[in-house]
């Protein structure tokens, strides 16, 4: 059921205005290509879905695809806060953000109760701290067979997630490896899956610590090398740290933030 | 919240011998805290510099854990994120995010966690959410991440904050993090201070080379309790502060020698 297609028109297809949307990797493997193309097509409304949103949901956020946010950590790596995500929350530029928030267990348990089709994932202890008053997504339990108080947390089941992979085989396995983060619960979580790869090759080669992600669970494909930069593939590229470093300038003023946009995103053409 | 990259914010001390910032004294006495052969999960910011440090140096046979996945990482430059190329190709192994938090954190894995913060109170418990009020903050901080599992389920915690009445405060703005049950350690840009078993009050029992216990106390938001047997923190090494400033410098160069990102991006998109 997997096409392989353009990156334009797998964005176009399988992102729509209003969909709940996770684009994850964690630091390692980071789907910018693909977020850049949503911005070209303008979508709008979405529930944007991360464990650690970096640069390229600030991007988002700052060029108003995002109406709600849930996510259990948001900042640029190695350098601090993420601006167009602080004048957002803080000043609902360019418009305001709904947060649904969450720690980064919590949120590791709802997307893998979402990949097994379970109502709630479990963490081990109470609730303590504040986000429970604001997260309608957590709930105090008593464990069934010994009382022992834990807590639940909501399944995530996002419309499409949007992994970037080292390669796939002609037959449209996907294979990845290094730093894997969430992806495999986030792809199996999801209604509707896009990968983005490095390469196309006729044949995966099994490598340590791989992970498959097998064609009949993936809508489209996508060869584009490159794919993840500024961030860093293992095996193909490293981390582009003067861009991140860069972006904690760029992303401070907001002419300056839509003329960077402008030049480096929105008027490249896609692949 | 922003790494170990600002040097030195306070005046030079101790110059005797080898001068050397208050920054560099914080990362070290963060380093010494590393305890050899025991399993560390390092938390995002100051901590990953004294990681690197407490494994160059005493403490060869730690297992350094991240919550990227990676267990038994071997940096011998400072990594900029805890995701980074260096912890993935240095590991033992690694495993998903869903793992290193269920099977090796919440599994009662972890002897001890290092977390920074941007505000601690008296007990420990920590705030990096917000500044200000949570739905019109004044200051939206990155939020709770992996800091609340790592402070409930490590054996202790060992904070690394540098201290101005601003960040150790009376009342938190926001309790991302609720307090480690087991011993918590903070260490700042002035001393040391360190959970009173009885109270959980965080108590000074250091204090740096140059600096009095007024001077720490004006920087304290609380009313901050002196233990009886407080003591001065032995100065850095030259050998702690020649590591220190060896892999420090490598990670500078790294970020130097890459190309701009607009290259990038325009490659990316190309």
């Amino acid at each position: 059921m997997f096409q392989v297609t353009t990156l334009r028109e797998a964005i176009a297809e399988f992102v729509h205005d209003g969909d709940r949307v996770a684009l994850e990797g964690f630091s390692h493997l980071v789907p910018f290509a693909a977020g850049h193309e949503i911005i070209r097509q303008r979508r709008r409304n979405l529930t944007l879905i991360r464990l650690s949103a970096d640069i390229i949901y600030d991007q988002m956020i700052g060029m108003g695809c995002a109406r709600k946010l849930i996510f259990s950590w948001a900042g640029n790596p190695g350098f601090g806060l993420l601006h167009r995500f602080r004048d957002a929350v803080e000043n609902r530029w360019p418009r305001p953000l709904e947060l649904e928030e969450h720690t980064h267990a919590a949120l590791a348990v709802a997307f893998a109760a979402g990949a097994a089709r379970l109502p709630f994932g479990i963490l081990r202890g109470d609730p303590r701290n504040d986000l429970f008053k604001y997260t309608p997504a957590f709930a105090p339990m008593a464990c069934l067979f010994t009382g022992e108080g834990v807590t639940a947390v909501r399944a995530i089941r996002p419309d499409v997630t949007v992994i970037h992979a080292q390669r796939a085989d002609k037959h449209g396995n996907v294979q990845l490896w290094g730093i894997v983060g969430i992806q495999k619960e986030a792809v199996l979580a999801a209604e509707r899956v896009i990968v983005t790869v490095e390469e196309l090759c006729e044949q995966i080669e099994p490598v340590t610590n791989g992970m498959v992600i097998p064609s009949w669970v993936i809508h489209a494909i996508v060869q584009l090398s490159g794919g993840a930069r500024p961030s860093y593939v293992d095996g193909y590229y490293g981390r582009n740290d003067e861009s991140y470093r860069e972006w904690d300038t760029v992303a401070r003023d907001r002419e300056q933030f839509l003329q960077w946009m402008e030049e480096n995103v929105l008027e490249c053409v896609p692949a | 919240m922003d790494g170990g990259k600002r040097l030195g914010v306070r005046t030079s001390m101790n110059p005797a011998s080898h001068p050397y910032t208050s920054e560099e004294m914080m990362t070290i006495a963060a380093a010494r805290k590393f305890r050899n052969r025991a399993i560390c999960f390092v938390g995002v910011g100051p901590p990953t510099a004294a990681a690197c440090v407490a494994r160059e140096l005493h403490a060869p046979n730690i297992t350094l854990v991240y919550e990227s996945g990676t267990i038994g990482s071997k940096p011998t430059a400072v990594p900029l994120s805890i995701a980074d190329p260096e912890l993935a190709e240095t590991a033992e192994f690694i495993v998903s995010v869903p793992e290193i938090f269920a099977y090796w954190l919440q599994g009662g894995r972890i002897d001890m966690g290092f977390l920074g913060t941007a505000q601690v109170d008296r007990f420990g418990n920590l705030n990096t959410t917000v500044i200000g009020d949570y739905q019109s903050p004044k200051v939206r901080l990155p939020g709770a991440g992996g800091a609340p599992h790592i402070a409930a389920n490590a054996r202790e915690i060992v904070v690394i904050l540098r201290h101005n009445p601003k960040a150790l405060v009376p009342r938190l703005d926001f309790l991302s993090t609720p307090r480690c049950e087991g011993p918590i350690t903070l260490v700042t840009d002035m001393g040391i201070l360190e959970s009173e078993p009885a109270t959980g009050e965080l108590t000074l029992t250091s204090h740096f080379a140059g600096i009095s216990v007024g001077e720490i106390r004006e920087a304290t938001g609380w009313p901050l309790v002196i233990a009886a047997d407080l003591s001065e923190t032995p100065p850095p090494s030259e050998q702690e502060l020649s590591v220190l400033r060896c892999i420090t410098s490598k990670r500078t160069q790294l970020g130097k020698t890459t190309l701009t990102s607009a290259n990038h991006n325009r490659l990316a998109a190309a």
